[in-house]
């Protein structure tokens, strides 16, 4: 199986993406910003970073970018999307996923450990989880607070969107917890914190995130 | 009205000229008359006063730095040494490490979230331009008191625009320290080190060799940034209504830019097409063009129309002395050229052919049409004046050194001990560092191996082998107050064995040395006790100086800071798999003190924090002892005999027990052979805290033996409390609420969990 990994100008995670690909056994292809092809992967990674320098607000020009106008079209037929921090940003701005990611309640960038609970394992990047399964990845951004309308909220509730959710409080003013939410198809997932830093505790603070690199290549082969 | 260019300085040999006002004195203002033959433009007595500025020259300073050289171990680890842009450190298996540690103080104060921001762009780029990828930053921040008001302006500044910085560009912050004195109040210390990582043959020169080739100037514009100076000539020089123009005196910084700089600058350098490369900082493209002039075929011809401009109304002494961040020099061969350019273009960077060297032996400017620089270049780079400042020990040091304390009162009962640790686990300068350590991405890249807390940072360079790097900066004002050749010696020897306990064998160091103004004979004496002192040191352990930065005139008015070198050493690790982190283990592990422990508390933190005193003399620094040490520690890590090692430093013993306590989630239980106020509190230096795994205990203690290094068994690990027998014990949670409120109380909130926010 063949995992995208998007660079854009800023992206900063890249690099740890195609490694946790690497590592969850799939091959990494990286994909660059300006090119309207997608290079035939099965998966694609949005990675964290600060794309454009997030000057404006964060996402808003990354989804201008050539290799969108080939990613949201096949997102909406069933291409399995993870967006990881800027990469979930740049996900909202797209349409792809609903609700935005405003400055965190404290007005600081958090880098933190944070436990995550998974709140649905029926999506394509965490159908290795088990629901209720709580998980100890990264956060680190400054723009975390997700947010939505009441109405959309209370839709991502009744469809069992909100994929992840932080387990002991919301460290940056995250509505209801939110810490990651998924599309209709649960095909496109979209997650501030950061489960490439958690697929080895050598460097990490835990093999948690592995999970999310392995659920895609089941998701893939039947996609 | 066009300035003034070199027909007109020839024909105007006693102009007045502002020369004074641009820091030069009357005898450098003769001598860059006499280097050439008549007066200087506008435009050359710009590049000569920065170029000749403290900060560029380091002509107060060079006289003493020799020593460095002179005194340096022999080595075969360094590739490059003083003189490049940074040392580079040759760590095995075909890689090299590149470090260096530079200050931005004074921007820091003025604009405390641009100045620290562009002080980490600064030595990132120094580190590029070195050939290597920066793959890791640290910071060693000191304000003045924790709770007086401009802290609360300059701290959350700093520690936000490194933050903004450092993160955007994608860089781990890996550690560094934060402390707190009145004498830094106003004269905070920034010091911003990085660290690059390269193959043996990546490394670039900072030399424009070859006549033909081409100078390109790529990255940023070139804006009115960081010229007070200069506006001191446009309007001295000037008669069309700008006098009055206001520019800022602070850069301000892009990270995405450095960033774009960073990815292009390396596809350049790995598709060979850069001869020579040169980062652009203080002095700017002055800066630049002489020194890759000076350093290679010895001439350059530089057309000052064609650097793009973010103002056009900047004249040429402007232009030349422009800070503005995030510029590069090229020096490409005419055949490369496009290729280059292509690079560029692909990272949205601009980039434009301001010149060409030559072999004339001549820097040469023009700009609309007329000759504005004519200079050696090497007059400028190289033979700038050398001062032998006088030195003078003060007078007041007897007394300082007189004023022991020894009568200090001492904790007596338990529930005084108790006390005096939490005061000093609760005081700022020994707080837990999360409210600025959480603002930092320490993460990105994924070889952060160890970060603070831990005493070291970590990085994974190869991840087959498991070969890495430990990184530590160390300093400390209080100790080299009381005596700057020890206290230097000490600093140095702190950051040495911060490294030593991550199992990793301690290689090369840099050094940031922060001083007072180097015409007070006194500052000037401290200043060379200093050096003196770490070239000795360096000498005993073995590692070499690789490189560094001298930041002088740090006082308010009259009054000095404390001198502070900040030192930083980086060692190798073999297999960071390895490592040794500060945290105890769980249950039942062997704690053992290494080392051996006197009653030293000369400029301690227990005789500054409980009874705000600083007299006597600093510890005895002894370098053969943190060698053995350092040994045993390296030995020990590769047989797996230790679960955890952790350095002592501040606050001794008992600081490092709490500290291993609280990041490893256990408590210990330790007896003390002696004195307990003496094994608690006393911070004599080449010591270590370590746990011993359970059946390899017979072993270790023959390795000390071996090594002869003091150990003393003295406890073990388990429960959730730090039990001291016989004198007292604090839960693990009475530890962290002393450790942990102190920053977020000062500086507010715990970082983004404001009351009224949902919860989940």
């Amino acid at each position: 199986m063949r995992v995208g990994v998007i660079t854009f100008p800023g992206s900063l995670d890249d690099l740890d993406a195609a490694r946790a690909v690497t590592l969850a056994g799939a091959e990494a292809v990286s994909l660059w910003h300006g090119d309207q092809d997608l290079r035939g992967v099965d998966a694609v990674i949005l990675p964290g970073g600060f794309s454009y320098g997030d000057y404006l607000r964060c996402g808003a020009i990354a989804r201008f970018a050539p290799v969108m106008g080939e990613l949201v079209p096949a997102a909406n037929k069933g291409l399995p999307v993870l967006g990881i921090c800027n990469g979930f940003q740049i996900l909202c701005e797209a349409g792809l996923l609903p609700g935005v990611l405003i400055r965190n309640a404290g007005r600081r960038f958090i880098c933190r450990d944070v436990t995550l609970r998974v709140e649905t394992a029926n999506t394509s990047w965490t159908s290795g989880y088990r629901t209720g399964q709580e998980l100890l990845i990264p956060l680190k951004s400054g723009e975390g607070w997700y947010t939505a309308p009441p109405d959309v909220l209370a839709a991502l509730e009744a469809q069992n969107r909100i994929v992840v959710r932080y387990a002991n409080g919301t460290p940056n003013g995250s509505t209801a917890g939110i810490a990651g939410v998924c599309n209709e198809a649960g095909n496109v997932v979209g997650m501030m914190p950061h489960p490439e830093h958690a697929t080895d505790s050598l460097t990490g603070p835990s093999a948690d995130g592995l999970g999310f690199f392995t659920s895609v290549l089941t998701a893939g082969a039947t996609a | 009205m066009t300035g003034d260019n070199v027909a007109q300085a020839a024909a105007t040999p006693d102009r007045p000229q502002p020369y004074k006002e641009l820091g030069l004195t009357t005898d450098e203002y003769a001598r860059i008359k006499a280097t050439l033959g008549r007066r200087p433009t506008d435009a050359e007595l710009a590049l000569y006063s920065v170029m000749w500025s403290e900060h560029c020259s380091y002509k107060s300073s060079k006289v003493h730095l020799r020593q460095f050289g002179t005194k340096a171990p022999k080595t075969h680890a360094l590739l490059a040494g003083i003189g490049s842009n940074a040392g580079v450190v040759d760590i095995g298996h075909g890689y090299a490490v590149t470090f260096k540690v530079e200050s931005h103080n004074h921007p820091s104060y003025v604009e405390p979230h641009q100045g620290a921001a562009t002080g980490v762009g600064g030595i990132v780029r120094d580190i590029l331009a070195m050939g290597a990828r920066p793959v890791a930053v640290m910071d060693a921040l000191r304000f003045g008191p924790a709770d007086a008001h401009d802290t609360a302006r300059v701290l959350p500044g700093v520690v936000g625009g490194i933050s903004f910085y450092g993160n955007c560009l994608g860089l781990p912050n890996i550690g560094g320290e934060l402390d707190f004195d009145a004498c830094y109040a106003g004269n905070p210390l920034v010091n911003a080190l990085c660290v690059g990582v390269m193959r043996h043959d990546d490394l670039q020169v900072a030399a424009a060799n070859g006549p033909g080739n081409k100078v390109i100037l790529f990255g940023s514009r070139t804006g009115p940034d960081g010229i007070g100076g200069a506006s001191v000539l446009a309007s001295a020089s000037f008669s069309d209504g700008r006098e009055g123009a206001k520019r800022p005196s602070v850069q301000v910084g892009d990270p995405f830019m450095e960033k774009l700089l960073v990815e292009c600058c390396l596809e350049a350098f790995a598709a060979g097409l850069v001869t020579g490369i040169q980062d652009l900082g203080a002095a700017g493209v002055a800066c630049a063009t002489t020194e890759l002039a000076a350093a290679g075929s010895g001439g350059m011809r530089v057309w000052l129309d064609e650097v793009p401009l973010r103002d056009p109304s900047l004249g040429p002494p402007e232009i030349l002395m422009s800070e503005s961040q995030e510029r590069m020099a090229a020096v490409v061969e005419p055949r490369h050229v496009e290729e280059f350019l292509a690079i560029c273009a692909k990272w949205d960077i601009q980039a434009a052919i301001i010149g060409e060297v030559t072999d004339t032996g001549r820097l040469t400017m023009t700009w609309r049409g007329e000759t504005v620089v004519d200079i050696p270049p090497a007059s400028a780079a190289d033979e700038g004046p050398v001062y032998e400042r006088p030195i003078e020990r003060p007078d007041s040091q007897d007394m300082l050194i007189a004023d022991l304390p020894d009568d200090l009162p001492k904790p007596e009962s338990g529930a005084e001990f108790r006390q005096t640790l939490l005061a000093l686990l609760a005081s700022p300068g020994l707080a837990a560092k999360n409210w600025v350590t959480d603002q930092y991405d320490r993460y990105v890249r994924g070889d952060t191996v160890l970060a603070m807390p831990e005493d070291g940072g970590l990085l994974r360079i190869d991840e087959s082998s498991g070969l890495g790097i430990a990184l530590a900066t160390d300093g400390n004002g209080r100790y080299c107050k009381l005596d700057p050749y020890r206290g230097t010696q000490l600093v140095l020897a702190e950051a040495f064995r911060n490294v030593a306990v991550t199992g990793a064998r301690p290689l090369a160091v840099t050094n940031c040395l922060n001083f007072g103004s180097p015409e007070d004979p006194a500052v000037m004496w401290q200043f060379a006790e200093a050096v003196r002192g770490l070239a000795d040191g360096c000498a005993v352990l073995k590692i070499p100086v690789t490189g560094g930065n001298v930041s002088f005139y740090n006082q308010t008015g009259t009054t000095a800071i404390h001198p502070t070198p900040v030192i930083g050493v980086l060692g190798v690790h073999d297999d960071v798999r390895h490592r040794l982190g500060i945290g105890f283990p769980g249950n039942g592990a062997s704690v053992v003190l290494l080392g051996r422990t006197e009653p030293e508390f000369g400029g301690s933190a227990w005789a500054g924090v409980l009874h705000g005193h600083l007299g006597g003399e600093p510890p005895e620094p002894d370098l053969d002892a943190e060698l053995r040490l350092a040994a045993v520690l390296a030995d020990a890590c590769a047989k797996g005999l230790l679960e955890s090692a952790h350095d002592l430093s501040e606050g001794g013993l008992a600081i490092a027990l709490a500290e291993s306590c609280l990041r490893g989630g256990t408590g210990c239980r330790v007896e003390l052979p002696g004195d307990p106020f003496t094994w608690l509190f006393s911070e004599s230096a080449a010591r270590a805290v370590v746990t011993v795994r359970a059946d390899r205990q017979a072993e270790f203690a023959e390795l000390c033996a071996a090594h002869t290094v003091p150990h003393a068994a003295i406890g073990s690990t388990g429960g959730d409390s730090l039990v001291v027998e016989g004198c007292f014990e604090a839960t693990l949670a009475e530890l962290a609420g002393a450790h942990e409120p102190t920053l977020p109380a000062l500086f507010g909130g715990p970082g983004g969990r404001p009351p009224g926010q949902h919860g989940s």
